[in-house]
């Protein structure tokens, strides 16, 4: 860091972001060297919050290491937790009954919809308007109900497990679920009059933080942020895993790169896993919640890779085994510390409160890029 | 009949019979200064429970409910808390002007009171420039903001006395433009007789679209000038942390933060005054009768309302509204405001020659 | 032309202003919207669903009778170490030694409610308990042996 304060020219000023710092929502470090209000380079410092998942699941048998990825992307915890259980499956080659997947798929979806409107209530707040993040954890809350309800918590819920799901589903689940539906849909229009119409808040966004379908591949960006840039990656689209194949919903696609463009590619999103909700909510088939498992799995010798679409983008789970009860090697791919790198190359040239509205449209959760 | 202008003038008349003529101003300035302070305490209590509340009903939460009947003592709470905090001094901070700021940001407050008129004939200081002095004294207020961030030895600090510099530097130009359409109506800097003025009703109704024009201006300038949200880049706790004062605590930050709302209060009661008509109570034309119901309420009263109808809307976009950047919001003065109010008050100046008002 | 842009420009982003202001209005005025939950004054009506996972409890009956065999499938499956099982030799009145708990250790400071012990009991002796008020001020308090003194295994419970 010495030789970063010698090599800054006349007029800049480094700033320390972080660790403890409003913006970053968690312990993310940006050392950002400013002329003025303007960024000249912004170099993120990871660390604060590593906890060697990758390193503890190794000790932890197959079924168990499973609650650990709830700890990492916590937002969208079960999406984390399906990847795993679909990666076991594949090596342990268990045909999950038709039920659990559609359970799976709904759960999944009700994820992405509260860790979207989790984003964007924070991303309001970070760009100064306070009330919006109440009204978006007013539908978030609903739908952590009805994952308490089911799956007995409300944020690590570990409900998903190798060959299934934990527990059937409650029997108030369809009704409440369709509740959530009527509420959002009355009350998403406001998203619009608070947040999105507003003149401030779209110039704000507009142009800000441009990054370019290029770059945006270059930089393995993922999820909503490489989306808004135009590039096609949806996992769901592209590799399809449970029952996404037989589903009806669309692939969001911004091309403009800019923090407005994946602004909307998220907002939009939110429609979509209500599409894929209603369709799935009165067709949960008949059926085992659970495929009939063995008490201690082992995995076969081999390498295995499952790769889904959190809320953030891709995450995969590369698995090595050795045929043993514990996993040799472990490597998750987290969405997050890929879209972090861009960072960087969209914030050059921009003002210090573009800072804050980049790292809100990247959706940023620490603990999953510092694992 | 008790009103604010009879306890003052008996008083008066009392404390003239007893003592000479000096003895009379000096005991005189001590009640005003009292009452001032005292009305600053209780501007703070008020306001910050007021805003807590304000913010939690539009956020579909229950606000401050504990202490207190309906948490009506809360704020006298987070005073005490205040009160008992450390209140500390950075290392490597300039101490002097670090522990004079907050000072300055009160005394500057405390100044602008002087003109404003409450109620019927109740002044601090009737004085024949009141408009002119109350733009002059509250650009001052930077100097306070400067001074903590400069000493305060810290990034975040400077940058955002910096923006807050800037801010206001470019503010003051729209909100005094638009007060001056007022002055060009009225003819008079008094605010005294800007109140007598609008006798006949106020400048908002008489002034047809050319003042309503000036008020939007004005309310948008003052809300930067008093760095409210959406203008508050000074504090910026998203970007800043918390600007100018993060590191300031206890009183040395209560004094900032009241500085805040009596400033609010203030530019809310200039802005009452001029296109409100202050104290002056609502008529319509020939109803007399209704007329008659609306002078039967006090004077104070209507000041007090008209005054917290305009915090009332600067919280509400406080409340509402995500915050400008730094480039938008001098975009917006020197590109928006400032072209529209020179315009605007070109318009008001026709108007008034012409004598097209009511 | 400029002008009449600029014109616009002002007035569309007046308009999308006001519409946001009439949204906190309308939340300003009808207060039937708030959804605070006053928590600690609300505990009567409060209730969680029958399957939140707050600690683990083990099911006693009236004859202070439990189900656990020590077996220790549960303290196998959990991840974090949470439970140390403790067993001893009852002798049976026919003079025959059989397995049972001396203590189930369970530990509230290390556990993460992912409900594998409770899926991975045979006989369904633990539960989830639906309590989540679990602050304390020693540490030590949140370790807990779940039998109850003086408890032995039910009946029939293999």
């Amino acid at each position: 860091m010495v030789e970063e304060i010698g090599r800054t020219t006349e007029g800049d000023v480094i700033i320390n972001v972080g660790p403890q710092h409003p913006a970053t929502h968690g312990v993310l470090h940006l050392l950002i060297t400013i002329n003025g209000e303007t960024i000249k380079k912004v170099e993120p410092h990871l660390g604060f919050i590593h906890r060697s998942i990758e390193k503890m699941c190794e000790s932890l048998s197959y079924r168990q290491f499973i609650y650990v990825t709830s700890r990492m992307d916590y937002l969208s915890s079960h999406i984390n937790n399906h990847a795993c259980a679909l990666c076991l499956e594949k090596g342990l080659q268990i045909e999950v009954p038709s039920r659990a997947q559609v359970i799976r798929v709904l759960m999944d979806e009700l994820t992405r919809i509260a860790s979207h409107e989790l984003w964007w209530g924070a991303m309001a707040m970070d760009l100064g308007a306070f009330t919006p993040f109440f009204h978006a954890f007013r539908e978030r809350e609903t739908i952590n109900d009805i994952m308490e309800e089911t799956c007995g918590a409300r944020l690590t819920m570990n409900y998903i497990v190798p060959g299934g799901v934990m527990q059937d589903i409650h029997p108030n689940f369809q009704q409440r679920v369709k509740d959530f539906i009527s509420l959002y849909k009355s009350k998403v229009g406001e998203y619009d009059e608070l947040v999105t119409g507003n003149i401030i808040f779209q110039n704000r966004m507009k142009g800000v933080g441009y990054l370019s379908a290029e770059d945006a591949i270059s930089f393995g960006c993922t999820g909503p942020t490489a989306r808004g840039s135009g590039v096609t990656c949806d996992i769901r689209k592209l590799y399809p895993y449970e029952i996404y194949e037989q589903l009806q919903f669309d692939e969001i696609l911004e091309t403009a790169g800019d923090s407005f463009a994946r602004y909307m590619v998220r907002v939009r999103e939110m429609n979509q896993s209500i599409r894929i909700i209603e369709q799935l909510i009165d067709n949960i088939p008949e059926g085992d919640f659970q495929a009939k498992t063995k008490a201690v799995l082992k995995l076969p010798k081999g390498e295995f890779y499952q790769r889904v679409e959190t809320a953030r983008g891709e995450f995969g789970v590369y698995i090595v085994s050795e045929g043993g009860t514990t996993p040799y090697r472990i490597k998750f791919r987290s969405p997050g510390f890929s879209n972090l790198s861009a960072l960087d190359h969209m914030a050059r040239g921009s003002k210090l409160g573009d800072l804050v509205a980049m790292m809100g449209t990247l959706d940023l959760v620490i603990p999953d890029i510092d694992r | 009949m008790l009103s604010f202008s009879n306890i003052s003038k008996s008083i008066d008349s009392g404390l003239r019979a007893t003592f000479d003529a000096t003895w009379t101003m000096v005991i005189e300035m001590v009640i005003a200064g009292v009452c001032v302070i005292s009305l600053f305490a209780i501007l703070g209590l008020v306001l910050v429970l007021m805003e807590r509340k304000v913010s939690a009903w539009m956020q579909i939460r229950l606000g401050p409910n504990r202490v207190g009947p309906k948490g009506m003592l809360q704020s006298l709470a987070d005073t005490v808390k205040l009160l008992v905090k450390e209140g500390m001094t950075p290392d490597g901070a300039d101490k002097f002007l670090f522990n004079l700021a907050p000072f300055i940001a009160i005394i500057v407050a405390m100044l602008l009171m002087a003109p404003i008129a409450f109620a019927k004939d109740f002044q601090l200081w009737d004085m024949n420039i009141g408009v002119l002095y109350v733009s002059a004294v509250s650009s001052l207020m930077v100097i306070s903001i400067l001074m903590a961030g400069w000493a305060s030895n810290n990034k975040y600090s400077l940058m955002g006395a910096m923006r807050s510099g800037a801010q206001i530097v470019s503010y003051e130009l729209s909100a005094g433009l638009s007060i001056l359409s007022i002055v060009v109506l009225t003819g008079s800097l008094n605010l005294n007789d800007i109140i007598l003025s609008q006798a006949n009703g106020w400048w908002i109704f008489k002034g047809h679209i050319p003042v309503m024009i000036a008020f939007i201006i004005f309310i948008i300038a003052v809300t930067a000038e008093t760095n409210r949200a959406p203008f508050d880049l000074a504090e910026a706790e998203s970007e800043l942390t918390a600007g100018f004062h993060t590191e300031y605590s206890g009183m040395k930050f209560a004094l900032f933060f009241l500085a805040e709302y009596v400033n609010v209060f203030i530019v809310c009661a200039i802005g009452a005054t001029l296109f409100f008509g202050g104290w002056m109570p609502f008529h319509i034309g020939h109803w007399e009768g209704f007329n008659q119901v609306m002078d039967f309420i006090p004077s104070s009263v209507w000041f007090f309302g008209k005054t917290f109808f305009l915090i009332f809307l600067i919280m509400w976009f406080r409340w509402t509204f995500p915050r400008l950047r730094i480039d938008q919001l001098l975009n917006l003065e020197w590109k928006y405001l400032l072209p529209i109010s020179m315009f605007n008050l070109l318009l008001v100046t026709a108007m008034a020659i012409l004598g097209w008002y009511f | 032309m400029f002008i009449v842009k600029y014109i616009k420009d002002v007035f569309s982003g007046l308009k999308s202003l006001a519409v946001g202001l009439r949204r906190t209005l309308y939340y300003f005025t009808h207060h039937k919207e708030i959804i605070t939950q006053q928590y600690p004054d609300n505990r009567e009506t409060l209730h969680l669903p029958e399957r939140f996972k707050g600690e683990v409890v083990m099911l006693h009956d009236e004859n202070n009778e439990h189900a656990c065999t020590g077996c220790t499938a549960c303290e196998l499956a959990c991840p974090n170490a949470t439970i140390k099982i403790i067993t001893k030799f009852d002798i049976s009145p026919e003079g025959k030694k059989k397995k049972a708990i001396d203590k189930f250790v369970y530990h509230l400071e290390l556990c993460t409610m992912c409900n594998l012990c409770i899926v991975a009991c045979p006989t369904d002796a633990i539960k989830m308990a639906q309590t989540f008020e679990h602050s304390v001020y020693n540490r030590a308090d949140l370790t807990k042996v779940l039998n109850k003194p003086g408890s032995k295994i039910r009946e029939g419970v293999e």
